[in-house]
């Protein structure tokens, strides 16, 4: 066993965790932080991904000790303290960017980091930018006009 | 007691969606995220190989690990296990093989489960799969279908006399429904014969399937990431010997389907069987690799399609031989997926005759069974992709021959060669604007243009004008086809004392909207808030009834019963408010939620008042009970047919292959909307699935029976950069079968789209003298028809 100490949305834990121990798994199983999910076992699908020092990472790419001593950002944690959905978020909402909503955690978390590189993409940047996360139910089109309108949310905020 | 509404009408209004809050928050309850108090873990020992005996099996090393719990082989639960069901045998004499959850002494597809350990965690479960001992002997894989069906060839299941599970005939002279096939093959002035090949697809929903199970006592609790828990219970019981009152199934937040959850799994009855045998709760979750081995697939078919014409380009006849794949065993609904598309294979166009002969072919792979269209795509891709390949031969524009053959829109209802009614529809109209949408006749003066001047990227131009069937199904309809099951569904709507309406519905969702959908209906129908309407699903417990979600038919089966269900209350609701006015039935006036006496101001109640009213129930009218609920259960009479025409411009380089899609347009009929938003959404993923089978996807099987595409790496789900943008609208011809006028949407893009995006392909390949290339059109694919000539 190996300790961490990990802050996760906001809250610093400190645990014993097996070296091999995935990040997407410490944060499932030992934090409860089911927000995060598992669609692939080849880093594929991109549904675990998450933001460590406020980058996207696949979880399941990333050892729990690899995150020891930083900070990791789940779905769970982008809402504000009084509850109102994050630009992506509603976004993701309004343009019905979601369906059976699974990918929708990595989604939003891929297009939050995407954002912050490139505060304005085109439809092209979206597409290429969310390219490591898949969807079955959207066909992508509705998620392309929802990173767009957050980001026409974000630039006007 | 009908009166013009203040309000403007739910049905219709781009509602976002209920069901988004929890789900862009991460606070969703899928089936992984549950954990019981003292659960286990099960892991499954997976087949290696395809068809082999096992010859020793040996659990016990297993049992010496860290935190294991328990393991089992097939040994332990072969008295007891029953068989995986299949509730359709297509004909009388179809041959179904005992299906085990777990192998007892032979396997016959890579991926079966072999033996499983029960740890306290996953990770220990796991782990201990490598200290189960087993050993096998080879048996030939059966791989090719025509091979299998041969004399002599080795069998799947040696205590079987055949690897054919049926054969499924239809000829619409001996069924009065048209000529004798024979006749006008026969007399036919242009006969075109291709043969078509539908690869082997992978469902590929983004949830993995898992299951958790609570024995207690008697009692047992099935959770599971499933399409059908309705469906889930009664099989469960009949097969496991549950008592069925004394089973719950509980499908929570299921992470899509696509036809994947339309299934009673092996590893469902795996975990039950494991879970009662402990007398513990136990989780299975399964790997994306795990999946796709064991989960079933879908498609694939050799199709064999003969279509003949007069000169003048008049359709006559229509022969269709297909070979089936079923995998090494019959799962749900798996020998009536070729035959849903038995009555789709004439598309909109009218023949004077027809013949449709399916054999079903059991082979050493994973089972197939439905995957979004289940049937319908396979039918629609041979008479779009062929119409195509007749309009060459006939010298004729392929738009002009499909204009010159279908049905058009003053000839609704009509019956077609196949004996079904087809019920409204405008094909005119949906082409028009298809046509003006993409600027076609731009595209073919470029086209043109691109070919004279012998461009390396040409482009192709597709037409895929289709119609399908949805609403599945009038029960008597699906009795008659040999279905086990019914198609009704049913809902309940009460009216809580204060004033907030709760739906009950028997569609079991995994993406579709129908919490926000259903709630419009109701709100309509009750003239209450949208957002006071709350839509329970999914949990036998609350849910007792209902044949749940699969086949286009949520709206077009579950929406009509929760509409029928408010207006009973709203009958309800005026005897009571009639009594209470001391006006007549007759004299009562229903308005935005509101019942007042006509002609006399100010005597009123709202729908809500009358809920407490008859909560209370202290002055109710002679013979009526108290609460405002009422239930109703449709069973529709006819099936629905939406339609519509896709069009789609492609680039393709000649010196790579590579196909691009540069323009999509589709124009659906669904008939009536209930929210465009979700109806939107439907199309979207529904065409970006058909494409997937035109360009990207394929579950391939290497010469020893192996599955080589078992991950995401391999098998190409396509992303958003593999997709392009579509442009959609659509027409409006309401169903005439159901009160509603919903005609389904949940299949159009995928049944739609394939044909379209190959068409275009071929289109585009067509100087070089290639008529056909085989799905999915990938670069290697592309090149090499380039370089033949043909495929």
């Amino acid at each position: 066993m190996t300790q961490v100490d990990v802050k996760v949305d906001g809250v610093a834990y400190r645990d014993d965790v097996e070296p091999r121990t995935l990040l997407v798994h410490y944060l499932r199983e030992q934090l409860g932080k089911v927000g995060t999910v598992v669609g692939c076992d080849t880093s594929n699908c991109g549904a675990c991904t998450v933001l460590l020092d406020g980058r996207s990472v696949k979880s399941c790419s990333v050892l729990a000790v690899q995150a020891d001593g930083r900070e990791v950002t789940t779905i769970e944690g982008l809402s504000g303290a009084d509850g109102a959905l994050h630009p992506v978020q509603q976004a993701f909402h309004d343009e019905h960017a979601l369906q059976c909503g699974y990918c929708t955690p990595g989604m939003i978390m891929a297009a939050c980091d995407l954002l912050r590189d490139n505060p304005d993409p085109s439809e092209t940047e979206v597409r290429e930018g969310i390219e490591g996360n898949l969807c079955r139910c959207t066909g992508y089109q509705n998620i392309v006009r929802a990173v767009q309108r957050a980001a026409k949310a974000t630039v006007t905020s | 007691m009908t009166a013009t509404a203040e309000r403007p009408a739910e049905i219709g209004q781009a509602r976002r969606r209920k069901e988004d809050a929890r789900l862009v928050t991460g606070r969703t309850m899928w089936t992984d995220n549950l954990t019981l108090p003292g659960m286990l873990h099960m892991a499954i020992l997976h087949s290696p190989v395809a068809h082999a005996r096992i010859t020793r099996i040996d659990v016990s090393g297993a049992r010496q690990r860290p935190g294991v719990v328990a393991a089992f082989s097939g040994q332990d639960f072969k008295d007891v296990q029953g068989t995986i069901p299949c509730a359709w045998p297509v004909t009388e004499d179809t041959v179904v093989p005992n299906h085990p959850s777990i192998a007892v002494d032979q396997v016959n597809h890579v991926g079966e489960s072999v033996a499983v350990v029960v740890a306290r965690s996953k990770a220990e479960a796991q782990d201990a799969l490598e200290a189960i001992d087993i050993e096998y002997e080879p048996l030939p894989p059966v791989l090719d279908m025509e091979a299998a069906l041969a004399d002599g060839a080795p069998l799947v299941h040696p205590d079987l006399s055949s690897n054919k599970s049926f054969t499924w005939e239809f000829e619409s002279g001996s069924a009065g429904t048209g000529r004798a096939i024979d006749d006008v093959l026969r007399d036919a002035d242009v006969t075109v014969t291709r043969r078509f090949r539908q690869q082997r697809l992978i469902p590929a929903f983004l949830e993995p399937r898992s299951t958790v199970v609570q024995p207690q006592g008697e009692g047992v609790t099935v959770w599971s990431s499933t399409q059908v828990p309705h469906v889930l219970r009664t099989l469960m019981s009949l097969s496991l010997g549950i008592p069925e009152h004394k089973l719950r199934v509980i499908a929570p937040d299921v992470g899509g389907g696509f036809g994947g959850k339309l299934q009673v799994t092996p590893e469902e009855f795996l975990t039950t069987l494991v879970a009662r045998r402990l007398g513990k709760p136990v989780k299975y979750t399964e790997s994306r690799s795990e999946l796709m081995m064991s989960g079933h697939h879908g498609r694939d078919q050799i199709q064999d399609v003969t279509i003949t014409a007069t000169r003048d380009g008049r359709l006559t006849g229509l022969d269709v031989h297909i070979l089936a794949d079923m995998g090494a065993y019959l799962r749900l609904i798996t020998p009536g997926i070729p035959i849903l598309g038995a009555f789709m294979y004439n598309g909109i166009y009218k023949f004077d005759a027809y013949r449709f002969v399916c054999d079903g072919v059991f082979t050493t792979k994973t089972p197939t069974d439905a995957v979004r269209g289940a049937g319908r795509p396979e039918a629609t891709f041979a008479i779009e992709r062929i119409v195509d390949e007749l309009a060459v031969e006939l010298g004729m524009d392929p738009m002009d021959l499909r204009r010159k053959n279908w049905i058009t829109h003053d000839q609704f209802p009509f019956t077609t060669v196949t004996g079904i009614t087809y019920d409204s529809g405008n094909y005119e109209a949906a082409t028009d604007r298809a046509l003006d949408l993409i600027e076609w006749d731009e595209l073919k003066k470029e086209q043109a243009e691109r070919r004279a001047r012998h461009d390396t990227v040409q482009l192709g131009l597709g037409i895929s004008t289709f119609s399908e069937l949805c609403g599945w199904a009038p029960s008597r309809l699906l009795g008659a086809l040999r279905y086990a099951g019914g198609g009704w569904e049913q809902a309940t709507v009460r009216v809580l004392p204060t004033g907030k309406v709760e739906v009950v519905t028997g569609a079991s969702p995994h993406g579709q909207g129908n919490e926000t959908t259903w709630s419009q209906i109701v709100a309509d129908r009750l003239g209450v808030p949208f957002d006071d309407v709350e839509v329970l699903h999914g949990d036998t417990q609350t849910s007792p009834r209902g044949w749940d979600t699969y086949g286009s038919r949520s709206a077009a089966v579950g929406a009509v019963a929760v509409s029928n269900a408010a207006l009973r209350v709203v009958e309800k609701a005026k005897r009571v408010a009639a009594h209470l006015l001391e006006a007549s039935e007759d004299d009562m006036e229903f308005v935005d939620g509101k019942f007042s006496v006509r002609g006399t101001p100010g005597a009123e109640k709202t729908i809500q008042d009358l809920a407490f009213e008859a909560f209370a129930a202290h002055d109710m009218p002679e013979g009526v009970e108290p609460n405002l609920d009422a239930e109703a259960t449709f069973d529709p009479v006819a099936l629905s047919f939406p339609h519509g025409t896709h069009l789609c411009a492609v680039d393709v380089d000649t010196e790579t292959g590579r196909v691009t899609i540069r323009k999509y347009v589709c124009v659906d009929d669904v008939g009536t909307v209930i929210n465009p938003l979700i109806v939107e959404g439907q199309v979207h993923g529904g065409v970006a699935h058909g494409i997937a089978q035109a360009l990207y996807e394929e579950a391939v099987f290497d010469d020893d029976g192996n599955l080589t595409t078992g991950t995401l790496v391999d098998y190409m789900v396509p992303s958003a950069v593999d997709l392009p943008s579509f442009t959609t609208d659509r027409t409006v011809s309401p169903s005439t079968t159901n009160p509603l006028g919903v005609k389904g949407v949940g299949e159009t893009g995928t049944i739609a789209s394939t044909p379209a995006v190959v068409n275009a392909v071929v289109d585009a390949l067509r100087p070089f003298g290639v008529n056909d290339v085989r799905m999915p059109c990938t670069p290697e694919r592309v090149w090499r028809a380039l370089q033949g000539g043909t495929r």
